[in-house]
This record gives C-alpha cells, sequence and structure tokens, in this order.
C-alpha cells in the first residue's frame, strides 16, 4: 500500500475525480460544490478540473436538484448529488424516498437509478437541532437505497468507487469532524494510507478495527474512532473488539454474529437517535441469531430529544468515548 | 429606525468579537464562548427597520438564519436573545434554539435555519388572524436565495387563494453563499415571483431605510386593511462572509468592496440630516444603543450555563404517557 496519507474529504475526492475522467457521464451537482468547492471539503478542486458543466452549483433548490439527479441517472447518467447536510433533506424526501429509492422496485428493476447521494452528518460543533442530526436510521429505514457511512480516508475512497460504479441509488453519509478540515479539527484515526489507485470496497463488510475477546462493540462513522478510544482506556482490563459497520444497507449481520458469538457481549454505538434505529436493528439481529450467546446488550446513543445548542446539553445528549467505556464497564464482562 | 439600526450593527460588532475569542489564530468553529454557525447581518439592517416600523407586538414575523436584525427591530428581548446565542439558561429558549432558533412569543417572533421555511409559518399565523377576525398581519423574511424553495411558492399561492393577510419580504444581499444571484435566477426582480400568483409586488433597489418604509408601509396598510398578501424586495447587502469564517474566496474583491461602500447607516443618517435632526441627537441615540447592547451581552455573559440534565426538558409541553420529562429511563448506560 501506498504511504501516501490523506485526509477522508481528500480520499473522496481522489475518487470522484478518477470516477470523472474514467466516465463522461459521471457529474456532480448540489449547492456551493462548484465556487465554494464543498461547505465540508467534499468537492475541493473538482470544478477547476471539470468546469462548472460537471460541477454544477444549483439553487437552493433540494427537490428540484435532487430529482434531476433521479431523472438523469434514470436517463443513464451517474449523477453525484450533494444535499449539503443531511438534515435538510426533508425540503426534498419525496424525491429521495419515493423516485431514487422506489423506481427500480416499481418498474420491477426496468428501470435504474445509479445515482449517489452525498451528504454531511453529525454535531459535536454546537450548531443546534436543525444542523446535527445524523439519520442513518432515516435513510436505512426506508427499503431502496444503499447507505454508506465511511469512517476513515480509505475506506471513504473504496466506498466512493464503489458508490458511483454501483448501479443503485446510494446514499454516502460522511461525518463533518471526520473529514479533515481546518476549522474543524478531526480525531487522529481517518486520516489514513490511501493508494493513488483506484480500488472498491465491498458493501456489507463490516470492517473488525480492533480485536477482542470480552465484548464487542458495533459501531460507524465517528463513533468507530470514539469506540476505539473507549476500548484502548479500557486495555488491559476489558478486551474489546471494535467493529465498523462502514455500510447500513446492506448490513453485514455474520461479521457482528460472529463476534457475539465470540464474545458474549454486545454495545452498539450510534450518533443517531435511540428509538427505531441502528441500535434496536443491530440488537434485534443479534438476538435473532445468536440469542444463546448473549449475555448482556447495551445501547449507547442519542436520547430521544431533537440536538441542543448549548454546550452542556449537547455533551449530554451526545455519545462520547466515557459513555462506551461506561457501557462495557455495566455489562461487566 | 435608526436606533434599530445602529442598534443591530453595533451589536453584531459585539457579537463577533465574542465570537472570535478562543477561535484565533487557529479557526475552529467548536471552540470560543459562542460556538456553531453565526450569521451576521451587517447590511441588512434597512429591510428589517423600515418593514417593523409598521408591525405592532400582535403581528407575527418570521425571520430566516440570519435573524439577529429583524428580532431587534420586531423588540425581541435583547437580553435573552444574547443569553440564548450564549447558549445560557437563561435564554429565549433555555440554551437548546441558539442563534438560527430564536422564539419569543412575547412579541410573535420565531425563525428558522432551513431555508424557505420558516415562510408556511408566517402564512398560517396570517389564517389565523384572518379566521379570528383581527387586523394583525404577518410578515415572512426570507434570502433571495430562498425563492426558489418550494415552501415560498406554495406559499405565495396558498396566501393569495385565501387573501391572506402577510406580507413577504425578500432581503436580495447578490449572494447565497457562494451562488451570486444571476446564477440562481434569470428574475432580477425576486419580486416579481408575486406576479406569477397575481399578487401585488414591488422592489425597493436601494437599501435605503426611508424607501422601504414607504412602501411596506403600502404593503402592510394592505394585508391590514383585508387586501391580502404582498411580495417586497430590498435590495441589501452582505457586507462579510456568508457565516463567520467564511474567507469569500469565490467573492470578487470588486463587489466585496462595494457593499461596503453602499451603507445603510450612512444613508439613513443623511436622511436624519435633511430632516433636520441635530447630529448631537443621532449621536444621543447612537451612544443610547450601544449602552443597551453592550448590557445585554455582559448581562449575558454572567448568566449561568443550563445544567445538563434540561436537555430532557420540554421536548413535549405535555409529555405522554411513559415518556418522562426527565432523563430517560436506560437500561444501565447511564446517559
Ligand atoms: C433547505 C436548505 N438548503 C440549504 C441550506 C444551507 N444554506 C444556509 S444559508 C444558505 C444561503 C441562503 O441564501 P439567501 O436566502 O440569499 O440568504 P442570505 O444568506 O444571503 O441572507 C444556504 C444554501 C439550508 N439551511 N436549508
Amino acid at each position: 500500500m501506498s504511504d501516501r496519507q490523506l485526509t477522508m474529504s481528500r480520499a473522496m475526492v481522489d475518487a470522484i475525480a478518477h470516477e470523472m475522467r474514467e466516465d463522461e457521464e459521471v457529474f456532480v451537482m448540489g449547492e456551493d460544490v462548484a465556487d465554494y468547492e464543498g461547505i465540508f471539503d467534499s468537492t475541493t478542486g473538482l470544478r477547476e478540473e471539470f468546469g462548472y458543466d460537471r460541477v454544477m452549483d444549483t439553487p437552493i433548490s433540494e427537490t428540484a436538484f435532487i430529482g434531476a439527479g433521479v431523472g438523469a441517472a434514470q436517463a443513464g447518467m451517474r449523477p453525484i448529488v450533494e444535499l449539503m447536510f443531511t438534515d435538510f433533506f426533508g425540503v426534498a424526501m419525496d424525491q429521495i424516498y419515493n423516485n431514487m429509492a422506489k423506481n427500480t422496485y416499481m418498474s420491477d428493476g426496468n428501470v435504474s437509478v445509479p445515482m449517489t447521494l452525498m451528504t454531511a452528518v453529525g454535531g459535536t460543533y454546537n450548531d443546534a437541532a436543525q444542523h446535527s442530526q445524523t439519520l442513518y436510521g432515516t435513510f436505512a429505514h426506508l427499503p431502496g437505497m444503499k447507505v454508506v457511512v465511511p469512517s476513515t480516508a480509505y475506506d471513504a475512497k473504496g466506498l466512493m468507487h464503489k458508490a458511483i460504479r454501483d448501479d443503485d441509488p446510494v446514499v454516502y453519509m460522511f461525518h463533518k469532524r471526520l473529514m479533515g478540515l481546518g476549522w474543524m479539527p478531526a480525531p487522529d484515526g481517518p486520516k489514513t494510507a490511501v493508494p493513488a489507485d483506484d480500488y472498491t470496497i465491498p458493501f456489507g463488510s463490516a470492517d473488525v478495527k480492533r480485536e477482542g475477546a470480552d465484548v464487542t462493540v458495533v459501531t460507524l462513522g465517528l463513533h468507530v474512532h470514539r469506540a476505539l478510544e473507549a476500548a484502548e482506556e479500557l486495555a488491559g482490563d476489558v478486551d474489546v473488539e471494535v467493529i465498523d459497520l462502514r455500510t447500513l444497507v446492506p448490513l453485514d449481520t455474520e461479521t457482528v454474529v460472529e463476534s457475539v458469538r465470540k464474545t458474549g457481549n454486545l454495545v452498539v454505538v450510534d450518533e443517531d437517535y435511540r428509538s427505531y434505529g441502528v441500535t434496536g436493528e443491530i440488537t434485534a439481529r443479534v438476538a435473532e441469531s445468536a440469542l444463546d450467546d448473549l449475555s448482556g446488550v447495551e445501547r449507547v446513543a442519542l436520547p430521544d430529544v431533537p440536538i441542543p445548542y448549548a454546550r452542556p446539553l449537547e455533551n449530554e445528549v451526545l455519545p462520547e468515548a466515557q459513555d462506551v467505556i461506561d457501557a462495557v464497564r455495566s455489562l461487566s464482562p | 429606525m435608526y436606533e434599530w439600526m445602529v442598534t443591530a450593527r453595533y451589536y453584531e460588532e459585539r457579537l463577533q468579537e465574542e465570537y472570535m475569542e478562543g477561535k484565533e489564530p487557529a479557526f475552529d468553529i467548536s471552540a470560543g464562548p459562542i460556538p456553531g454557525e453565526l450569521h451576521l447581518a451587517a447590511g441588512h439592517e434597512s429591510s428589517a427597520a423600515g418593514v417593523v416600523s409598521h408591525l405592532r407586538a400582535e403581528d407575527t414575523v418570521t425571520a430566516p438564519h440570519r435573524p439577529h436584525h429583524i428580532a431587534i427591530a420586531k423588540g425581541v428581548d435583547l437580553k435573552r436573545m444574547t443569553a440564548e446565542i450564549f447558549g445560557r439558561e437563561t435564554g429565549l429558549g433555555s440554551g437548546k434554539g441558539g442563534h438560527m432558533h430564536l422564539f419569543d412569543p412575547d412579541v410573535n417572533f420565531a425563525c428558522s435555519g432551513i431555508i424557505g421555511q420558516g415562510v408556511p409559518p408566517a402564512v398560517g399565523a396570517a389564517l389565523a388572524e384572518k379566521k379570528r377576525n383581527t387586523d394583525n398581519v404577518a410578515v415572512a423574511f426570507l434570502g433571495e436565495g430562498a425563492i426558489d424553495q418550494g415552501a415560498f411558492l406554495e406559499s405565495l399561492n396558498l396566501a393569495k387563494v385565501q387573501e391572506l393577510p402577510v406580507v413577504f419580504v425578500i432581503e436580495d444581499n447578490d449572494w447565497a453563499i457562494s451562488m451570486p444571484k444571476e446564477r440562481v435566477t434569470d428574475v432580477a426582480d425576486g419580486s416579481k415571483r408575486g406576479a406569477g400568483h397575481n399578487i401585488p409586488h414591488d422592489r425597493v433597489p436601494q437599501d435605503d431605510a426611508v424607501q422601504v418604509f414607504d412602501a411596506a408601509r403600502e404593503a402592510v396598510g394592505r394585508a391590514r386593511d383585508d387586501n391580502g398578501p404582498t411580495v417586497l424586495e430590498v435590495q441589501v447587502h452582505r457586507r462579510m462572509g456568508h457565516f463567520m469564517g467564511d474567507a469569500e474566496a469565490y467573492r470578487p474583491e470588486e463587489d466585496k468592496a462595494a457593499a461596503q461602500m453602499r451603507d445603510s447607516i450612512e444613508r439613513m443618517e443623511d436622511a436624519l440630516e435633511n430632516a433636520g435632526v441635530a447630529a448631537d441627537d443621532r449621536d444621543a441615540i447612537r451612544a443610547d444603543a450601544e449602552a443597551r447592547v453592550d448590557e445585554a451581552i455582559s448581562w449575558a455573559k454572567d448568566q449561568p450555563e443550563p445544567d445538563p440534565s434540561a436537555a430532557y426538558e420540554n421536548e413535549f409541553v405535555n409529555p405522554p404517557a411513559g415518556v418522562a420529562d426527565t432523563e430517560p429511563a436506560t437500561d444501565g448506560g447511564e446517559r
């Protein structure tokens, strides 16, 4: 592997630029993706290389441009459309879940929608209830779209190549705190070595980021790094295995179940709301397949409240490494 | 009007200083006493002053993500608004809302950080007033970048077919983050969105509070007299970046410079001078405004931060059975 270290945003852009060079039908559109180069650096340098025709700034009209992405994809192109913050999905959700996600099924496979919808998720910087959500559960709950959540630069690139080449709609959710932005410092983990050549990471293959014998911690996105921090802290005391799901749809149940068979203890960590979300889904799947092996379960997620603005309030509701540590300890493995 | 304008400008200058604390030399959005995004409205003052002059506390105003100048004109409690921006317990939303989500029901003021989405609630407020047969009105403020949102276009139609007492005020500062107006729309006069719905419309081509005042008198008067909605566009200027920390690499230097030159406050001072208001009187108004702002900021900074347990309060006014208005019961993992 190359020793070229990239931030997660650079790695994503690397993949997008490669696909645009290879295939004239790939283009990017969204708010502030051309001149601003993406609020979260998700399109840095693309307009300069490919021009306004292929990197299109759109008016603030999510219904129109996300729906247009669906139409262009159905016409055989491979649009990458950015929804600036996942929180804004509401203004365009019909295009997302009734068109983008359902047209293939409703046409019984006669129509395909090879579109990538990329969007920024997450809090940790006090941007309050309308700009800090994660919403993995919402997108993964609605059938018909694949849902991807990278946690490192290496994964970000491989998953982006895969997303663009995939013939189905893919929602690519990147955490702002992982991007390596100058104005929002990232933890150490996400910046990794990234090969210059293209490569894909298959959807539905979770990554065991750390092996351990006592407790399985299943998580994704920013919380992979928090869980690793917690595991490090607990090392010598409790031996924690950390699994990064990488994609929510498809979901790699097997890797999770296998791990729980080994450890007997499950902690699921998610920055999304607790109820009806990722933590419930993972727990249910493990219960379905490995109930006899399971001695303890904990869920660490946002309590079911909107994300508050003030720092002590946001800190209270967002899961931190300490919350993971407490959850692992409460299982007294 | 002058008082509101200088209050708003000075308020934001002070907020800017406070915001940058802890964020220099390396800008980290999550550092300092005011984290998160902060959108300042320097250069927008004329629209708020000219329009809100015709409103009373009973009238409803909804503002977008850039709300402070409008809130100040509407009479939102300055101290509690400031405490909210600093995330304090005594803030308008006890620290839960933040700068894009200010609610002051005492003066019927609300805002939303999602583009265009503050507009339908203003239509709803107007609907309520009409149903109750009052002569109260509603005003929705939005940016020129927001006029392409479905929520706005649908609101125009609903307001017109129901002949609701609402005024849509478009603040045209030429920019929507990095998108210049001419790349957003082919219609230079955004108020013409009203024409397609058979709604009277008008545009004030410069940030002149007196001209805005005159145009708004007609629009608000029309609403109060039960003659239906109006779309009013006001040319304002974005004197700074979209949000604090925006280096504006996309913005031509000439445009930045031009926005700095055309200043609504100086225009207002000229108007006052022409009307024979003595410089001393103006200075007194300004000094008064500055004192009020300084007081609000130092008061807010002295306020306590909310207790973390407050995060679970008031999700519902009337918590349903099983949803405690306290920390949720968790199985072990203390949150
Ligand atoms: C639905 C939605 N899309 C995008 C955004 C991100 N956003 C915030 S402000 C803004 C530009 C708004 O421009 P304009 O309406 O002209 O107001 P201005 O900021 O110039 O005052 C954008 C795109 C958002 N908050 N909501």
